[in-house]
Protein backbone atom coordinates (compact mmCIF):
# COMPACT_ATOMS: atom_id res chain seq x y z
CA UNK A 1 0.00 0.00 0.00
CA UNK A 2 1.55 3.61 -0.87
CA UNK A 3 1.78 5.33 2.10
CA UNK A 4 -0.15 8.61 0.76
CA UNK A 5 -3.21 10.68 1.91
CA UNK A 6 -6.33 9.41 0.24
CA UNK A 7 -7.35 10.79 -2.84
CA UNK A 8 -11.03 11.52 -3.71
CA UNK A 9 -11.71 8.28 -5.30
CA UNK A 10 -10.41 6.49 -2.61
CA UNK A 11 -12.97 8.11 -0.13
CA UNK A 12 -15.61 7.37 -2.33
CA UNK A 13 -15.15 3.53 -2.88
CA UNK A 14 -14.97 3.01 0.70
CA UNK A 15 -17.81 4.81 1.76
CA UNK A 16 -20.05 3.10 -1.41
CA UNK A 17 -18.44 -0.09 0.40
CA UNK A 18 -19.91 0.58 3.82
CA UNK A 19 -22.94 2.06 2.54
CA UNK A 20 -22.55 5.50 3.46
CA UNK A 21 -22.57 8.74 1.35
CA UNK A 22 -20.71 11.09 2.37
CA UNK A 23 -18.10 11.72 5.39
CA UNK A 24 -20.86 13.41 7.37
CA UNK A 25 -23.22 10.36 6.99
CA UNK A 26 -20.31 8.71 8.29
CA UNK A 27 -20.20 10.76 11.40
CA UNK A 28 -24.02 11.51 12.30
CA UNK A 29 -23.79 9.92 15.79
CA UNK A 30 -21.29 12.65 16.90
CA UNK A 31 -23.43 15.06 18.40
CA UNK A 32 -23.41 18.10 16.59
CA UNK A 33 -21.24 20.50 19.23
CA UNK A 34 -18.37 18.07 18.96
CA UNK A 35 -17.75 18.40 15.38
CA UNK A 36 -15.59 20.54 13.95
CA UNK A 37 -17.82 22.99 11.27
CA UNK A 38 -14.37 23.54 8.57
CA UNK A 39 -11.13 23.70 9.05
CA UNK A 40 -9.05 24.74 12.07
CA UNK A 41 -7.63 28.53 11.82
CA UNK A 42 -3.84 27.75 11.72
CA UNK A 43 -1.61 29.18 9.37
CA UNK A 44 -1.15 27.27 6.92
CA UNK A 45 2.61 27.30 6.62
CA UNK A 46 5.62 29.06 8.85
CA UNK A 47 9.02 28.96 9.20
CA UNK A 48 11.01 26.87 11.70
CA UNK A 49 12.30 29.83 13.34
CA UNK A 50 9.12 31.54 13.63
CA UNK A 51 7.21 28.59 14.94
CA UNK A 52 9.66 28.40 17.38
CA UNK A 53 9.61 32.01 18.56
CA UNK A 54 5.74 31.27 19.02
CA UNK A 55 5.56 28.44 20.83
CA UNK A 56 8.20 29.61 23.17
CA UNK A 57 5.81 32.70 23.64
CA UNK A 58 3.23 30.37 24.52
CA UNK A 59 5.14 28.51 26.51
CA UNK A 60 6.51 31.39 28.69
CA UNK A 61 2.65 31.80 29.63
CA UNK A 62 3.23 28.73 32.50
CA UNK A 63 4.48 29.10 35.76
CA UNK A 64 6.73 26.71 36.05
CA UNK A 65 6.58 23.88 39.65
CA UNK A 66 9.93 25.10 40.61
CA UNK A 67 10.48 28.84 39.76
CA UNK A 68 7.44 30.11 42.56
CA UNK A 69 6.30 29.23 45.97
CA UNK A 70 4.36 25.96 44.97
CA UNK A 71 1.65 24.52 47.09
CA UNK A 72 -0.51 22.44 44.83
CA UNK A 73 -1.16 18.80 45.45
CA UNK A 74 -4.57 16.59 44.95
CA UNK A 75 -2.99 13.81 43.83
CA UNK A 76 0.45 14.96 42.26
CA UNK A 77 2.71 15.73 44.31
CA UNK A 78 6.09 18.02 43.71
CA UNK A 79 9.45 16.17 45.68
CA UNK A 80 13.08 16.79 45.25
CA UNK A 81 13.70 14.01 42.58
CA UNK A 82 17.82 13.24 43.19
CA UNK A 83 19.96 13.65 39.87
CA UNK A 84 21.34 9.81 40.12
CA UNK A 85 17.55 8.71 39.37
CA UNK A 86 17.68 10.68 35.91
CA UNK A 87 20.91 9.16 35.64
CA UNK A 88 20.35 5.68 36.08
CA UNK A 89 16.83 5.23 34.31
CA UNK A 90 18.53 7.20 31.20
CA UNK A 91 20.51 4.11 30.54
CA UNK A 92 19.78 2.36 27.50
CA UNK A 93 19.18 -0.64 28.64
CA UNK A 94 16.70 0.43 30.33
CA UNK A 95 15.22 3.94 28.63
CA UNK A 96 15.02 1.80 24.89
CA UNK A 97 13.63 -1.55 25.92
CA UNK A 98 9.89 -3.04 25.64
CA UNK A 99 8.01 -4.63 27.76
CA UNK A 100 8.97 -7.88 28.23
CA UNK A 101 7.64 -10.00 25.75
CA UNK A 102 10.71 -12.73 25.94
CA UNK A 103 10.51 -12.47 29.48
CA UNK A 104 13.29 -15.05 30.77
CA UNK A 105 15.57 -13.36 28.55
CA UNK A 106 15.01 -9.70 30.34
CA UNK A 107 16.53 -10.49 33.76
CA UNK A 108 17.63 -6.87 34.83
CA UNK A 109 14.14 -5.94 33.76
CA UNK A 110 12.31 -8.27 35.87
CA UNK A 111 14.67 -7.75 38.77
CA UNK A 112 13.75 -4.32 39.01
CA UNK A 113 10.27 -4.85 38.90
CA UNK A 114 10.72 -7.96 41.46
CA UNK A 115 12.10 -5.30 43.41
CA UNK A 116 10.12 -2.80 43.34
CA UNK A 117 7.34 -5.32 44.29
CA UNK A 118 8.94 -5.93 47.13
CA UNK A 119 9.19 -2.15 47.97
CA UNK A 120 5.16 -1.96 47.69
CA UNK A 121 4.40 -4.61 49.62
CA UNK A 122 6.88 -3.56 52.18
CA UNK A 123 5.05 -0.05 52.78
CA UNK A 124 1.77 -0.95 52.10
CA UNK A 125 2.02 -3.72 54.75
CA UNK A 126 0.27 -6.12 52.15
CA UNK A 127 1.80 -9.52 51.26
CA UNK A 128 2.02 -9.34 47.53
CA UNK A 129 2.37 -6.67 44.68
CA UNK A 130 2.27 -6.30 41.38
CA UNK A 131 4.89 -4.81 38.89
CA UNK A 132 2.20 -1.73 38.27
CA UNK A 133 -0.68 -0.15 36.82
CA UNK A 134 -0.76 3.08 34.86
CA UNK A 135 -1.39 5.17 37.78
CA UNK A 136 -3.63 5.43 41.08
CA UNK A 137 -6.59 5.74 39.62
CA UNK A 138 -6.38 2.67 36.93
CA UNK A 139 -5.72 1.10 39.92
CA UNK A 140 -8.44 2.15 41.64
CA UNK A 141 -10.23 1.24 38.88
CA UNK A 142 -8.74 -2.08 38.99
CA UNK A 143 -9.03 -2.77 42.55
CA UNK A 144 -12.75 -2.64 42.81
CA UNK A 145 -13.11 -4.93 39.67
CA UNK A 146 -11.31 -7.73 41.61
CA UNK A 147 -12.94 -7.10 44.63
CA UNK A 148 -16.56 -8.57 42.69
CA UNK A 149 -14.14 -11.24 40.99
CA UNK A 150 -13.18 -12.17 44.78
CA UNK A 151 -16.52 -11.92 46.35
CA UNK A 152 -18.49 -12.47 43.33
CA UNK A 153 -20.37 -9.32 44.02
CA UNK A 154 -21.95 -6.40 42.23
CA UNK A 155 -21.80 -3.60 44.30
CA UNK A 156 -19.12 -1.14 45.28
CA UNK A 157 -19.31 1.49 48.02
CA UNK A 158 -17.21 4.60 47.52
CA UNK A 159 -16.21 6.94 50.25
CA UNK A 160 -17.26 10.18 49.08
CA UNK A 161 -13.43 11.92 50.18
CA UNK A 162 -12.05 9.74 47.08
CA UNK A 163 -10.61 11.70 44.90
CA UNK A 164 -12.92 12.81 42.12
CA UNK A 165 -11.15 11.47 39.73
CA UNK A 166 -10.46 8.14 41.09
CA UNK A 167 -14.22 8.11 41.18
CA UNK A 168 -14.67 8.94 37.85
CA UNK A 169 -12.32 6.18 36.37
CA UNK A 170 -14.00 3.86 38.71
CA UNK A 171 -17.23 4.89 37.34
CA UNK A 172 -15.72 4.49 33.94
CA UNK A 173 -14.60 0.99 34.22
CA UNK A 174 -17.80 -0.39 35.96
CA UNK A 175 -19.73 0.84 32.98
CA UNK A 176 -18.63 -2.14 31.37
CA UNK A 177 -20.48 -4.39 33.87
CA UNK A 178 -23.76 -4.76 35.82
CA UNK A 179 -22.65 -3.31 38.49
CA UNK A 180 -23.79 -0.95 40.71
CA UNK A 181 -21.67 1.93 43.03
CA UNK A 182 -22.70 3.70 45.68
CA UNK A 183 -20.62 6.60 46.20
CA UNK A 184 -21.60 8.93 49.17
CA UNK A 185 -21.38 12.57 49.21
CA UNK A 186 -18.03 14.51 50.04
CA UNK A 187 -17.35 15.20 53.69
CA UNK A 188 -14.94 17.83 54.64
CA UNK A 189 -14.64 17.46 58.00
CA UNK A 190 -13.52 14.24 57.45
CA UNK A 191 -16.04 12.55 59.76
CA UNK A 192 -17.91 10.60 57.17
CA UNK A 193 -19.05 7.40 58.20
CA UNK A 194 -19.55 4.69 55.86
CA UNK A 195 -19.79 1.44 57.90
CA UNK A 196 -23.80 1.75 57.50
CA UNK A 197 -23.59 1.55 53.73
CA UNK A 198 -22.34 -2.15 53.34
CA UNK A 199 -24.45 -5.01 53.30
CA UNK A 200 -24.84 -8.70 51.91
CA UNK A 201 -24.26 -7.36 48.55
CA UNK A 202 -21.40 -4.88 48.64
CA UNK A 203 -18.39 -6.24 47.48
CA UNK A 204 -15.98 -3.80 48.77
CA UNK A 205 -15.50 0.05 50.17
CA UNK A 206 -13.41 2.03 48.74
CA UNK A 207 -11.55 4.55 51.27
CA UNK A 208 -8.75 7.66 50.39
CA UNK A 209 -5.84 7.99 53.15
CA UNK A 210 -5.21 10.52 53.11
CA UNK A 211 -8.16 11.66 51.74
CA UNK A 212 -8.69 14.18 49.12
CA UNK A 213 -9.10 16.89 52.38
CA UNK A 214 -6.02 15.64 53.88
CA UNK A 215 -7.65 13.99 56.38
CA UNK A 216 -5.86 10.74 57.85
CA UNK A 217 -7.65 8.30 59.41
CA UNK A 218 -7.50 4.88 61.26
CA UNK A 219 -9.79 2.70 59.40
CA UNK A 220 -9.01 -0.66 61.65
CA UNK A 221 -13.04 -0.15 62.59
CA UNK A 222 -14.20 -0.17 58.68
CA UNK A 223 -12.07 -3.13 57.81
CA UNK A 224 -13.75 -5.24 60.89
CA UNK A 225 -17.18 -3.69 59.27
CA UNK A 226 -16.54 -4.52 55.97
CA UNK A 227 -15.35 -8.15 56.93
CA UNK A 228 -18.40 -8.94 59.37
CA UNK A 229 -20.47 -8.23 55.50
CA UNK A 230 -18.00 -10.36 53.69
CA UNK A 231 -16.87 -6.97 51.88
CA UNK A 232 -13.23 -6.56 51.26
CA UNK A 233 -12.00 -3.18 51.95
CA UNK A 234 -9.72 -1.28 49.37
CA UNK A 235 -7.56 1.57 50.72
CA UNK A 236 -6.01 4.32 48.01
CA UNK A 237 -2.98 6.00 48.88
CA UNK A 238 -2.32 9.30 47.15
CA UNK A 239 1.00 10.08 48.40
CA UNK A 240 3.12 7.32 48.63
CA UNK A 241 5.76 9.38 51.06
CA UNK A 242 2.80 9.48 53.85
CA UNK A 243 3.56 5.57 54.56
CA UNK A 244 6.96 6.43 56.11
CA UNK A 245 4.74 7.71 58.94
CA UNK A 246 1.01 6.63 58.58
CA UNK A 247 0.40 2.77 59.77
CA UNK A 248 0.55 0.73 56.37
CA UNK A 249 -2.87 -0.06 55.26
CA UNK A 250 -2.64 -3.80 55.48
CA UNK A 251 -1.96 -3.40 59.30
CA UNK A 252 -5.30 -1.68 59.40
CA UNK A 253 -7.23 -4.29 57.91
CA UNK A 254 -7.32 -3.43 54.16
CA UNK A 255 -7.51 -6.42 51.96
CA UNK A 256 -6.61 -4.24 48.83
CA UNK A 257 -3.97 -1.23 48.64
CA UNK A 258 -3.65 0.59 45.58
CA UNK A 259 -1.92 3.95 45.17
CA UNK A 260 -0.05 6.74 43.07
CA UNK A 261 3.53 5.98 43.15
CA UNK A 262 4.53 9.70 41.38
CA UNK A 263 5.89 11.16 44.44
CA UNK A 264 9.25 8.83 44.58
CA UNK A 265 11.32 9.15 41.51
CA UNK A 266 8.76 10.98 39.14
CA UNK A 267 8.22 14.50 38.29
CA UNK A 268 4.46 16.27 37.91
CA UNK A 269 5.47 15.62 34.14
CA UNK A 270 2.03 17.45 33.45
CA UNK A 271 0.01 14.85 34.94
CA UNK A 272 2.04 11.59 33.44
CA UNK A 273 2.87 9.20 32.92
CA UNK A 274 2.31 7.82 36.20
CA UNK A 275 3.04 4.80 38.20
CA UNK A 276 0.12 2.95 40.19
CA UNK A 277 0.96 0.57 42.67
CA UNK A 278 -1.43 -2.58 43.50
CA UNK A 279 -1.03 -4.14 46.50
CA UNK A 280 -3.23 -7.53 48.21
CA UNK A 281 -3.41 -10.40 50.09
CA UNK A 282 -1.90 -13.45 49.02
CA UNK A 283 -4.96 -15.15 49.09
CA UNK A 284 -6.86 -12.97 46.19
CA UNK A 285 -3.15 -13.35 44.27
CA UNK A 286 -5.38 -15.06 41.18
CA UNK A 287 -7.41 -12.38 40.84
CA UNK A 288 -4.75 -9.56 40.98
CA UNK A 289 -4.84 -7.61 37.31
CA UNK A 290 -1.65 -7.18 35.50
CA UNK A 291 2.34 -8.67 35.62
CA UNK A 292 3.58 -10.54 38.51
CA UNK A 293 7.53 -11.29 38.91
CA UNK A 294 8.71 -14.09 40.72
CA UNK A 295 11.61 -15.04 42.28
CA UNK A 296 13.06 -18.82 41.21
CA UNK A 297 16.34 -20.84 40.44
CA UNK A 298 17.35 -21.90 36.85
CA UNK A 299 18.92 -25.48 35.79
CA UNK A 300 22.29 -24.89 37.51
CA UNK A 301 20.93 -23.76 41.06
CA UNK A 302 21.39 -19.90 40.39
CA UNK A 303 18.60 -17.09 41.73
CA UNK A 304 16.72 -15.51 38.50
CA UNK A 305 13.15 -14.17 37.78
CA UNK A 306 10.09 -15.54 35.68
CA UNK A 307 7.12 -13.64 35.05
CA UNK A 308 4.63 -16.13 37.28
CA UNK A 309 0.88 -16.65 37.50
CA UNK A 310 0.58 -16.07 33.44
CA UNK A 311 -2.23 -17.75 32.96
CA UNK A 312 -4.51 -14.77 34.64
CA UNK A 313 -3.21 -12.46 31.77
CA UNK A 314 -4.94 -11.97 28.76
CA UNK A 315 -2.80 -13.55 26.12
CA UNK A 316 -3.71 -17.29 27.78
CA UNK A 317 -6.82 -16.78 29.65
CA UNK A 318 -7.94 -14.41 26.35
CA UNK A 319 -11.77 -12.74 27.41
CA UNK A 320 -11.67 -14.34 31.14
CA UNK A 321 -8.17 -12.25 31.73
CA UNK A 322 -8.23 -10.92 35.55
CA UNK A 323 -7.73 -7.56 32.91
CA UNK A 324 -6.30 -6.04 29.96
CA UNK A 325 -3.18 -4.78 31.57
CA UNK A 326 -0.22 -5.73 29.75
CA UNK A 327 2.29 -3.51 29.42
CA UNK A 328 2.77 -0.79 32.48
CA UNK A 329 4.87 2.45 33.41
CA UNK A 330 7.62 0.47 33.66
CA UNK A 331 10.15 3.24 32.98
CA UNK A 332 8.24 5.55 36.13
CA UNK A 333 8.51 2.43 38.02
CA UNK A 334 12.08 2.05 37.89
CA UNK A 335 12.52 5.32 38.75
CA UNK A 336 10.40 4.75 41.91
CA UNK A 337 12.88 1.92 42.60
CA UNK A 338 15.54 3.79 42.38
CA UNK A 339 14.53 6.66 44.07
CA UNK A 340 13.24 4.34 47.16
CA UNK A 341 16.48 2.47 47.25
CA UNK A 342 18.84 6.07 47.52
CA UNK A 343 16.67 6.72 50.49
CA UNK A 344 16.54 3.39 51.94
CA UNK A 345 14.38 2.87 55.25
CA UNK A 346 15.55 5.57 57.55
CA UNK A 347 15.59 8.58 54.73
CA UNK A 348 11.88 7.58 53.61
CA UNK A 349 11.20 7.94 56.96
CA UNK A 350 13.06 11.17 57.37
CA UNK A 351 11.43 12.07 54.08
CA UNK A 352 8.01 12.01 55.61
CA UNK A 353 9.07 13.44 59.05
CA UNK A 354 9.95 16.67 56.92
CA UNK A 355 6.64 16.90 54.63
CA UNK A 356 4.80 16.16 57.17
CA UNK A 357 6.83 19.06 59.50
CA UNK A 358 6.46 21.82 56.79
CA UNK A 359 2.68 21.12 56.33
CA UNK A 360 2.33 21.65 59.98
CA UNK A 361 4.27 24.74 59.94
CA UNK A 362 2.13 26.11 57.16
CA UNK A 363 -0.82 25.08 58.71
CA UNK A 364 0.14 26.91 61.48
CA UNK A 365 1.22 30.38 59.14
CA UNK A 366 -2.03 30.10 57.22
CA UNK A 367 -4.53 29.76 60.08
CA UNK A 368 -2.92 33.07 61.65
CA UNK A 369 -4.31 34.46 58.77
CA UNK A 370 -7.20 36.71 59.46
CA UNK A 371 -10.65 34.75 58.07
CA UNK A 372 -8.69 31.74 57.55
CA UNK A 373 -10.05 28.57 59.34
CA UNK A 374 -7.40 25.25 58.53
CA UNK A 375 -10.48 22.09 58.57
CA UNK A 376 -7.82 19.16 59.68
CA UNK A 377 -6.77 17.63 63.01
CA UNK A 378 -4.73 14.85 61.65
CA UNK A 379 -3.18 15.73 58.17
CA UNK A 380 0.06 14.36 56.25
CA UNK A 381 1.52 16.78 54.04
CA UNK A 382 -1.94 18.18 52.86
CA UNK A 383 -4.79 20.01 55.03
CA UNK A 384 -7.82 22.35 53.58
CA UNK A 385 -8.13 25.64 54.35
CA UNK A 386 -11.28 27.62 53.96
CA UNK A 387 -11.16 31.23 53.45
CA UNK A 388 -13.48 34.19 53.87
CA UNK A 389 -13.57 34.11 49.77
CA UNK A 390 -13.85 31.54 46.91
CA UNK A 391 -11.50 28.97 47.02
CA UNK A 392 -11.09 29.47 42.79
CA UNK A 393 -10.79 33.64 43.31
CA UNK A 394 -8.15 33.38 45.56
CA UNK A 395 -6.16 30.79 43.96
CA UNK A 396 -6.20 33.09 41.26
CA UNK A 397 -5.27 36.32 42.72
CA UNK A 398 -2.24 34.41 44.82
CA UNK A 399 -1.18 33.57 40.95
CA UNK A 400 -1.15 37.48 40.63
CA UNK A 401 1.15 37.74 43.65
CA UNK A 402 3.46 34.72 42.18
CA UNK A 403 1.91 32.16 44.80
CA UNK A 404 0.65 28.60 43.67
CA UNK A 405 -1.25 28.21 46.55
CA UNK A 406 -3.32 24.72 46.16
CA UNK A 407 -6.10 23.34 44.33
CA UNK A 408 -10.06 25.10 44.95
CA UNK A 409 -11.68 21.90 45.68
CA UNK A 410 -14.79 23.84 43.79
CA UNK A 411 -12.65 23.12 40.76
CA UNK A 412 -12.23 19.17 41.53
CA UNK A 413 -16.53 19.11 42.44
CA UNK A 414 -17.98 21.73 40.49
CA UNK A 415 -21.41 22.73 41.60
CA UNK A 416 -21.08 21.62 44.86
CA UNK A 417 -21.59 24.60 46.97
CA UNK A 418 -20.22 23.60 50.45
CA UNK A 419 -16.64 23.55 48.01
CA UNK A 420 -16.35 27.34 47.43
CA UNK A 421 -14.63 28.58 49.76
CA UNK A 422 -12.03 25.42 50.04
CA UNK A 423 -8.75 25.16 49.35
CA UNK A 424 -6.61 22.05 49.27
CA UNK A 425 -2.99 23.07 50.07
CA UNK A 426 -0.21 20.68 50.06
CA UNK A 427 3.47 21.31 51.77
CA UNK A 428 6.36 19.09 50.77
CA UNK A 429 10.17 18.95 51.34
CA UNK A 430 10.80 21.38 48.73
CA UNK A 431 9.24 24.29 50.66
CA UNK A 432 11.71 27.06 52.38
CA UNK A 433 10.12 28.73 55.24
CA UNK A 434 10.31 31.87 52.92
CA UNK A 435 7.95 29.74 50.60
CA UNK A 436 5.91 29.60 53.81
CA UNK A 437 5.75 33.65 55.16
CA UNK A 438 5.80 34.31 51.23
CA UNK A 439 2.27 32.41 50.91
CA UNK A 440 1.04 33.91 54.19
CA UNK A 441 1.54 37.12 53.24
CA UNK A 442 -0.08 36.98 50.13
CA UNK A 443 -3.13 35.10 51.66
CA UNK A 444 -3.50 38.03 53.86
CA UNK A 445 -3.31 41.02 51.03
CA UNK A 446 -5.62 38.96 49.16
CA UNK A 447 -8.30 38.41 51.44
CA UNK A 448 -7.67 42.20 52.80
CA UNK B 1 -26.09 -46.43 36.05
CA UNK B 2 -23.07 -45.81 38.13
CA UNK B 3 -20.69 -46.34 34.70
CA UNK B 4 -18.80 -43.30 34.32
CA UNK B 5 -19.72 -40.71 31.36
CA UNK B 6 -17.30 -38.70 29.03
CA UNK B 7 -18.40 -35.50 27.55
CA UNK B 8 -16.91 -33.98 24.25
CA UNK B 9 -14.84 -31.62 26.11
CA UNK B 10 -13.16 -33.75 28.38
CA UNK B 11 -15.23 -33.89 31.72
CA UNK B 12 -16.51 -37.27 33.53
CA UNK B 13 -19.04 -38.10 35.68
CA UNK B 14 -19.84 -40.90 38.18
CA UNK B 15 -23.72 -41.06 39.21
CA UNK B 16 -24.19 -43.06 42.60
CA UNK B 17 -27.91 -42.73 43.28
CA UNK B 18 -28.44 -39.17 42.74
CA UNK B 19 -24.78 -38.08 43.66
CA UNK B 20 -22.95 -37.35 40.26
CA UNK B 21 -19.21 -36.80 40.65
CA UNK B 22 -17.52 -34.70 38.27
CA UNK B 23 -13.72 -34.52 36.99
CA UNK B 24 -11.75 -34.44 33.96
CA UNK B 25 -10.64 -36.90 32.10
CA UNK B 26 -6.94 -39.04 32.35
CA UNK B 27 -7.02 -37.56 28.57
CA UNK B 28 -7.20 -33.79 29.26
CA UNK B 29 -4.93 -34.12 32.44
CA UNK B 30 -2.15 -35.25 30.18
CA UNK B 31 -2.87 -32.19 27.78
CA UNK B 32 -2.74 -29.45 30.16
CA UNK B 33 0.12 -30.65 31.98
CA UNK B 34 1.28 -30.33 35.28
CA UNK B 35 -1.83 -28.75 37.34
CA UNK B 36 -1.17 -25.98 39.82
CA UNK B 37 -4.43 -24.81 40.64
CA UNK B 38 -8.56 -25.34 40.74
CA UNK B 39 -10.60 -22.86 41.50
CA UNK B 40 -13.54 -25.26 42.73
CA UNK B 41 -17.91 -23.11 43.25
CA UNK B 42 -19.71 -22.26 46.19
CA UNK B 43 -21.48 -24.84 47.45
CA UNK B 44 -25.14 -24.75 47.01
CA UNK B 45 -24.42 -22.97 43.72
CA UNK B 46 -26.75 -24.58 41.19
CA UNK B 47 -25.27 -25.39 37.90
CA UNK B 48 -27.20 -25.96 34.41
CA UNK B 49 -25.62 -28.65 31.99
CA UNK B 50 -23.32 -26.64 30.44
CA UNK B 51 -22.40 -24.45 33.23
CA UNK B 52 -18.80 -23.34 34.06
CA UNK B 53 -18.41 -25.33 37.18
CA UNK B 54 -14.57 -24.91 37.73
CA UNK B 55 -11.41 -23.73 36.44
CA UNK B 56 -8.64 -25.94 35.95
CA UNK B 57 -4.80 -23.85 35.89
CA UNK B 58 -1.77 -25.84 33.87
CA UNK B 59 1.69 -24.45 33.99
CA UNK B 60 0.42 -23.66 30.54
CA UNK B 61 -3.34 -22.86 30.42
CA UNK B 62 -5.97 -21.98 32.35
CA UNK B 63 -9.35 -23.61 31.14
CA UNK B 64 -12.69 -24.24 32.14
CA UNK B 65 -14.55 -27.10 33.35
CA UNK B 66 -18.51 -27.73 33.01
CA UNK B 67 -21.18 -29.43 34.32
CA UNK B 68 -21.54 -32.80 32.51
CA UNK B 69 -25.04 -32.41 33.87
CA UNK B 70 -27.21 -30.53 35.73
CA UNK B 71 -27.73 -29.84 39.34
CA UNK B 72 -27.04 -28.38 42.93
CA UNK B 73 -22.89 -28.13 44.07
CA UNK B 74 -23.11 -30.73 47.46
CA UNK B 75 -19.22 -31.27 47.71
CA UNK B 76 -16.01 -29.78 46.84
CA UNK B 77 -12.69 -31.70 46.46
CA UNK B 78 -10.82 -29.17 48.97
CA UNK B 79 -7.88 -31.22 49.17
CA UNK B 80 -7.33 -29.94 45.58
CA UNK B 81 -6.10 -26.47 47.21
CA UNK B 82 -3.20 -27.78 48.89
CA UNK B 83 -2.91 -30.98 46.48
CA UNK B 84 -3.52 -29.58 42.86
CA UNK B 85 -1.51 -32.39 41.16
CA UNK B 86 -4.01 -35.06 42.27
CA UNK B 87 -5.43 -34.27 39.11
CA UNK B 88 -2.75 -35.86 37.42
CA UNK B 89 -2.04 -38.61 39.27
CA UNK B 90 -5.50 -39.92 39.54
CA UNK B 91 -7.84 -37.41 37.23
CA UNK B 92 -10.91 -40.22 37.33
CA UNK B 93 -10.16 -41.31 40.73
CA UNK B 94 -9.24 -38.93 43.62
CA UNK B 95 -8.81 -36.21 41.19
CA UNK B 96 -12.00 -35.78 41.13
CA UNK B 97 -13.47 -31.59 41.49
CA UNK B 98 -17.04 -31.58 42.37
CA UNK B 99 -20.72 -33.11 43.61
CA UNK B 100 -23.54 -32.76 42.54
CA UNK B 101 -27.43 -33.44 43.56
CA UNK B 102 -28.47 -34.85 40.09
CA UNK B 103 -31.39 -33.14 38.59
CA UNK B 104 -32.27 -34.78 35.08
CA UNK B 105 -30.89 -38.64 35.29
CA UNK B 106 -31.81 -38.16 31.64
CA UNK B 107 -29.09 -35.92 30.62
CA UNK B 108 -26.83 -38.55 30.77
CA UNK B 109 -27.94 -39.86 28.08
CA UNK B 110 -26.32 -37.05 25.98
CA UNK B 111 -22.76 -38.54 27.00
CA UNK B 112 -20.37 -40.80 25.65
CA UNK B 113 -19.57 -44.38 27.83
CA UNK B 114 -15.85 -45.03 28.26
CA UNK B 115 -15.89 -47.12 24.88
CA UNK B 116 -17.38 -44.21 23.09
CA UNK B 117 -15.36 -41.92 24.77
CA UNK B 118 -11.87 -43.60 23.95
CA UNK B 119 -12.78 -43.88 20.39
CA UNK B 120 -13.58 -40.11 20.69
CA UNK B 121 -10.31 -39.34 21.46
CA UNK B 122 -8.60 -41.48 18.99
CA UNK B 123 -10.13 -39.61 16.08
CA UNK B 124 -8.74 -36.64 18.19
CA UNK B 125 -5.03 -37.72 18.18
Amino acid sequence: MRYLPLTTDDRAQMLAAIGAKSVDELFKDVPEAARLDGLIDLPRRQGEMEVERQLAAMAGKNIPAGQVPFFVGAGAYKHHIPATVDHLIQRSEFLTSYTPYQPEITQGTLQYLFEFQTQVSMLTGMEVANASMYDGSTACGEAVLMAHRVTKRKKAVLSGNLHPHYQDVVANLSDFGSYKLVTEPPCPKGTEGLAGEIDEETSCVVVQNPDIFGHVRDLSALAEAAHAKGALMIVVVPEIVSLGLITPPGEMGADIVVGEGQSLGNGLNFGGPYVGLFAAKQKFVRQMPGRLCGETVDAEGKRGFVLTLSTREQHIRREKATSNICTNSGLCCLAFTIHLSLLGEEGYTRLARINHANAVKLADALGAVPGVNVLNEAFFNEFTIETPKPGAEVIDALVEKGVLGGVPLSRLMPGNDEMKNLIAVASTEVNSDQDRAAYARALKEVLA
Amino acid sequence: MSDIRFTKDHEWVLVDGDTATIGISDYAQEQLGDVVFVELPDIGKTLEQGDEAAVVESVKAASEVYAPVSGEVIEVNEELEAAPGRVNEDATGEGWFVKLKLTDEDELDDLMDEAAYAKYIKELD
